[in-house]
């Protein structure tokens, strides 16, 4: 039974590799690709529902026990954002044939793209922080094929930037994780909780905690560790840009959940603090920066860092409440994200540019593009009852229970700043004069599945927040208490 | 032994960093390397260099080398290594594509 947890990183890792011998014959390697997406989507469901019914799943990889082997913890939190990487593939394997260019689906995108799936399920579901690094390593080393792939001029420029920076939080990370072995004498992230908890030292298990986070903070970008994101992001292809905003960023913040609520939780009142600090500066200068271009794709690649934003200050908040909030919203923003994303490239396809100056009056040729595209936009700030609302109910809701009214106040003001950022899409460019398209009338009619099949899941987050919030409440009420997960993990 | 070896990693990481900073692709990628090897170093001190025996699974030996940071370093290598030979190649691409190696003209702006 305990096998189980494995399967969402073997069924992509492996169909990954096996498509390499298959890289002339499109047609198969497309079909396998969403074939495997889809089991994989089943079977995580049906590992969420065996967890959700009886707990969290301990897999002791080559039957050495907790302490000492390699393990993988499958709980709420893993699990439930395991489930939202694979709808977001299922997704983004429909949307890749209709929109990449047989240079790069050739040049093993459905390879590279597997890969990345396989590294973020690796993270979000292992237990042991050497461990989180390798996953880490393998989602990077896709996200790098990926960047690079067609090799244009900007892409070859802004992949060199990614890289170094990503290998230097890399390198930053192993030392992070070598001087935690040293204080505590383990890696695995429960017996880390246990013998935190019992050395007194703060001072140095501070500066770790804080090094920690600087690690994470660059790979979710983070204020004042974003400044490589936006344009890494947007000079791939749009289905590439929809994988790296939805997933890689997140997983920092995964991250960032997973070793404050588990791990350093000793000098709250310090860490935590600077969370919220940090937030508030997330929140003004992501939605500085979306509400200063022009450029379509530069405007969405820019709203991930307020997004992040709310959900560190669901962190920093530390109740029940906010932890729910912040899984909430996490899940929300993979989603909603990834949509976004998908729906600007077909903007970007069908109007020949992203220059929001040149675009206007698409509605009069693709009307269900911009409803979609409507709908999308008040899902992301959040307008009742799309799924935005209730993450962002909970994360504001907790900040005033306990005191942080300033951060609080910061939020609705950002919230409305990210509606106009967005709505001003779909002000000048679907409404507005009628425009003559460059390149004809392209039929996009193949991307609209994924992107209703997106919406779907945040309308249905949403509309039925009844049927998850208990889900989500109880993963924050396990969080907030970590006896649990270290209870499950070494069996005591 | 330590103390010795925490140095190197100090010496390592100093240049590393200088050479991270300059602005001509080739050094960055040196510096990389090295800022890699500085850490990798770094990891072995925590281990304790010099305490016993190999950890070989034989009856009677109860003061031996810890492995872990071992087979940490051997992971951390082949991730280090793999990302730096990747790193040279986009480095090659990325200058016979934009016809320049020095990071001040990769910089770019924001409309196209």
């Amino acid at each position: 039974m305990s096998n189980l947890v494995i399967l969402p990183i073997l069924i992509p890792l492996l169909a990954g590799a096996m498509l390499v011998f298959w890289r002339k014959r499109l047609s198969v390697v497309r079909v396998i690709t969403q074939l495997i997406t889809m089991i994989s989507l089943l079977v995580s469901s049906y590992i969420a529902y065996i967890i959700f019914q009886s707990g969290p799943i301990i897999l002791e990889t080559g039957g050495w026990m907790a302490p000492y082997g390699i393990i993988l913890v499958g709980d709420g939190l893993s699990i439930a954002l395991v489930l939202t990487t694979n709808i977001i593939a299922v997704a983004a394997s429909f949307y890749a044939p209709g929109s990449l260019d047989k240079g790069r689906e050739e040049h093993y995108f459905y390879t590279f793209f597997l890969i990345l799936i396989a590294g973020v399920s690796g993270a979000f579901l292992t237990g042991d922080i050497f461990n989180l690094f390798v996953f880490f390593e393998v989602l990077l080393m896709a996200s790098y094929g990926m960047i690079v792939l067609g090799g244009t001029k900007q892409q070859l420029r802004e992949s060199i930037k990614y890289v170094l920076l990503n290998l230097f939080s890399s390198i930053l990370f192993v030392i992070t994780v070598s001087f935690l072995y040293s204080v505590t004498g383990t890696i695995n992230m429960a017996q880390l909780s246990e013998r935190v908890g019992q050395i007194n030292q703060d001072g140095i298990l501070t500066t770790i905690a804080i090094m920690f986070f600087v690690v994470f903070a660059t790979k979710g970008a983070l204020f004042p560790l974003y400044f490589w994101m936006p344009h890494a992001y947007i000079k791939p292809p749009a289905v590439i840009s929809a994988l790296f905003g939805a997933l890689l960023t997140k997983v920092g913040v995964y991250s960032i959940l997973r070793v404050f609520t588990l791990i350093f939780i000793g000098n709250i009142d310090y860490t935590h603090t600077l969370f919220i600090f940090l937030a508030g500066l997330t929140l003004i200068f992501g939605v500085l920066g979306a509400l200063s271009t022009n450029n379509i794709k530069l405007i969405i690649a820019y709203n991930i860092i307020p997004a992040i934003g709310f959900m560190i200050m669901g962190i920093g908040v530390y109740t029940d409440l906010s932890i729910a909030g912040t899984v909430y919203y996490l899940v929300h923003d993979m989603i909603i994200k990834a949509a976004l994303f998908l729906i600007v490239g077909a903007v970007a396809i069908v109007a020949g540019t992203s220059d929001l100056r040149k675009i206007s009056g698409l509605i009069a040729h693709y009307p269900l593009l911009g409803w979609l595209f409507f709908i999308a936009c008040i899902t992301l700030a959040g307008i009742p009852p799309f799924s935005g609302f209730i993450g962002k109910l909970l994360l504001l809701k907790s900040a005033f229970a306990t005191g942080h009214y300033v951060i609080a106040g910061i939020g609705l003001i950002t919230s409305l700043l990210i509606l106009i950022s967005v709505i001003r899409i779909f002000v000048q460019g679907f409404w507005g004069e009628r425009m003559t398209l460059p390149t004809g009338k392209p039929s996009i009619t193949p991307l609209y599945i994924p992107i209703s099949f997106l919406l779907f899941f945040s309308i249905v987050l949403g509309v039925g927040a009844e049927w998850f919030l208990p889900y989500v409440q109880q993963i924050g009420v396990d969080l907030m208490n970590p006896s649990g997960y270290v209870d499950a993990v070494l069996k005591e | 032994m330590e103390i010795l070896m925490s140095i190197l990693a100090g010496i390592l990481f100093a240049t590393g960093v200088y050479l991270l900073l300059q602005r001509q692709l080739l050094k960055i990628i040196f510096g990389t390397a090295l800022l890699s090897h500085g850490a990798h170093l770094f990891i072995l001190t925590m281990g304790k260099l010099n305490r016993g025996d190999p950890p070989i699974l034989v009856e009677g030996i109860d003061e031996y080398v810890d492995p872990l940071p071992q087979a940490l370093i051997l992971t951390s290598i082949v991730i280090s290594f793999g990302v730096t030979s990747f790193l040279l190649v986009l480095a090659y691409r990325a200058y016979r594509t934009n016809r320049t190696d020095n990071m001040e003209h990769l910089r770019g702006n924001d409309h196209e």
